[in-house]
């Protein structure tokens, strides 16, 4: 079941929430949609299920085009909004049941739905309380089980973690993760933590324009800046600067080397190199060589945190 | 699996039944309801020794001016308001299966706070031989009448997600419809007969005198289907 958006434009009065989107989601693939607030996220994910239409572009839900064949565009997604909006005054049996009535379902596969959800979700405790009543780690449950009632091929979860503790975040991961294998998944998130542990691809959204796109790791390897490693020496030397620091620029790749600290024999130095070139074996050669002992070494990569912050702040 | 193009009618339907009486909402209605008619019944029957139903069915398009716009100013106002409409609206279901399952909701009960006037009935059936024709056509003129406000109200609850907004606009829309007849005073002769066609209550006297007419009752088919495709309409004004 693939989606395949295209050139996707929303405009609100003259300013546009989306311009010029296009990507595609392939079958089976969990897709994450990286932005911060406002970046035309849940704007998005409210064109691909049907609720508004673009002001140009389009979008085709497995072959379908959202415009023309909403019906059959919905019958296919499962969503969960923004905020996870429930009828408060239901209990969870009954407004699963609802879900799986207005989803087109009857009789006896309604209860099999049902069951099945509720033991997914681990709602068996609370089944005949109300919502109202709930705690939001629970509604969020009940979120995630009425957007799956159906079975459907699609499943697009607008930040299905917003507000809840650790712990739930965790369940709540495992069970998109876990549910996510036989489904075409899109979900939201301002967590970058989330994207890495659950997402194969990440669109990070900016200002309505796609930034980048790719799994986190090539994200990470692509917005890497230079390679910096940390170096800890124990050597004999009374001015580190002069008599180590040279050395070690002389090593390939090597652009700069500063001393962090020194004392009692011990100097830290901040190595940077080329990108893209892991020079710590080198390095340590030469410490070897030279007969310097190595205290500690690390070498530190671009976080994905850093990739969002230098793509969303431009 | 729709085979129906208007099968979730049903559920719609049901949801707004049990959220009426499952909540207070619908046992309030139906209690005040109830005081007032009762008291200006039993005045009528006690103090002015007049055994007719003809008090209910003059006072009782009168009542639902205000009481129906409360009935329905929730249907779609709180469902916008607190996000379920977009969950609603995302789901394989019509823009107007939501609005049917709403007004035959509202309009449910409707008929479940008319139904215990029937007491006043068997009260002067015992008391007397009322003429059972304009009491058949009385209630078929209320229902009429009280299902045509409710699909103005259902259409005034589409067009904000304020609920006191909802019953405001509403009642104004239902008053317009319910004084036309009644200011033809003022009106230039030559649309006077148009502004009296417009106003629901000629309408509705003509029915509750015993006579049901074609033109009545096409009356109100047409303002109530225009009503409901107007609520229809404005729900789908998020696809504009």
């Amino acid at each position: 079941m693939s989606i395949a958006v295209r050139n996707l434009v929303k405009m609100y009065g003259d300013t546009a929430a989306i311009n010029d989107i296009s990507f595609d989601v392939k079958t089976g693939e969990i897709l994450g949609f990286l932005g911060p607030n406002g970046a035309g996220k849940t704007t998005t994910m409210k064109i691909i299920t049907c609720y508004m239409p673009p002001s140009s572009g389009s979008v085709e839900v497995d072959g379908m085009n959202t415009a023309e064949q909403s019906l059959e565009v919905r019958r296919k997604i499962g969503y969960l909004p923004e905020m996870n909006p429930l009828y408060l005054d239901m209990n969870v049996l009954d407004y699963l049941e609802y879900s799986a009535q207005l989803h087109g379902l009857r009789g006896g596969a309604v209860q099999q739905r049902i069951k099945e959800m509720v033991h997914v979700c681990g709602l068996e405790d609370v089944r005949h309380k109300d919502i109202g009543e709930m705690s939001k780690g629970y509604r969020q449950r009940v979120g995630l089980a009425q957007s799956m009632i159906h079975d459907p091929e699609v499943l697009i979860l607008d930040e299905p973690t917003s507000g809840l503790d650790p712990n739930q975040i965790a369940e709540i991961r495992t069970l998109i993760k876990h549910l996510g294998r036989a489904k075409t998944v899109i979900l939201s998130t301002h967590i970058l933590s989330e994207v890495q542990a659950t997402c194969d691809r990440v669109l990070i959204i900016h200002e309505g324009k796609i930034v980048a796109n790719g799994s986190p790791a090539q994200l990470q390897q692509e917005f890497q800046g230079a390679d910096t490693i940390t170096m800890e020496i124990k050597a004999v030397a009374a001015d580190p600067q002069a008599e180590i620091a040279p050395r070690l620029k002389t090593v390939a790749y090597v652009t700069g080397v500063t001393l962090l600290a020194h004392s009692e024999g011990r100097s830290t130095f901040e190595i940077h190199a080329d990108k893209g070139n892991d020079i710590r074996e080198a390095l340590f050669r030469t410490a070897v060589s030279e007969g310097w002992i190595v205290l500690e070494m690390h070498r530190r990569v671009t976080s994905l945190e850093e990739v969002f912050h230098k793509l969303t702040t431009a | 699996m729709a085979a129906f193009p208007l099968s979730n009618v049903g559920p719609i339907y049901r949801r707004e039944i049990r959220s009426y009486f499952n909540s207070p909402v619908a046992y309030v209605v139906i209690v005040v309801f109830l005081a007032i008619v009762g008291w200006y019944f039993s005045n009528n029957l006690f103090l002015m020794n007049t055994a007719s139903m003809r008090i209910v069915f003059e006072l009782v398009p009168l009542v639902f001016l205000f009481f129906v716009p409360a009935v329905t100013m929730r249907l779609l106002a709180e469902e916008k308001k607190s996000g379920t409409l977009e969950l609603l609206t995302t789901k394989p279901v019509r823009d107007v299966e939501i609005v049917l399952g709403k007004f035959l909701a509202a309009w449910t009960l409707l008929a479940a706070t008319l139904a215990p006037t029937l007491v006043y009935l068997v009260t002067l059936m015992v008391l007397g031989t009322p003429d059972l024709g304009p009491v058949v056509t009385g209630y078929l003129g209320l229902m009429l009448t009280g299902g045509v406000y409710i699909a103005i109200g259902l259409f005034a609850s589409s067009l904000t997600e304020n609920q006191i907004v909802a019953f405001l606009i509403g009642m104004v829309i239902i008053l317009a419809f319910f004084l036309a007849d009644k200011v033809l005073l003022y009106m230039p002769a030559a649309i006077a007969p148009a502004v009296e066609y417009l106003g629901i209550d000629y309408h509705f006297s003509n029915i509750a005198r015993g006579v049901i007419d074609s033109r009545d009752i096409i009356y109100f088919g047409s303002v109530l289907g225009f009503a409901l495709m107007t609520a229809t309409a404005s729900l789908e004004r998020r696809k504009w």
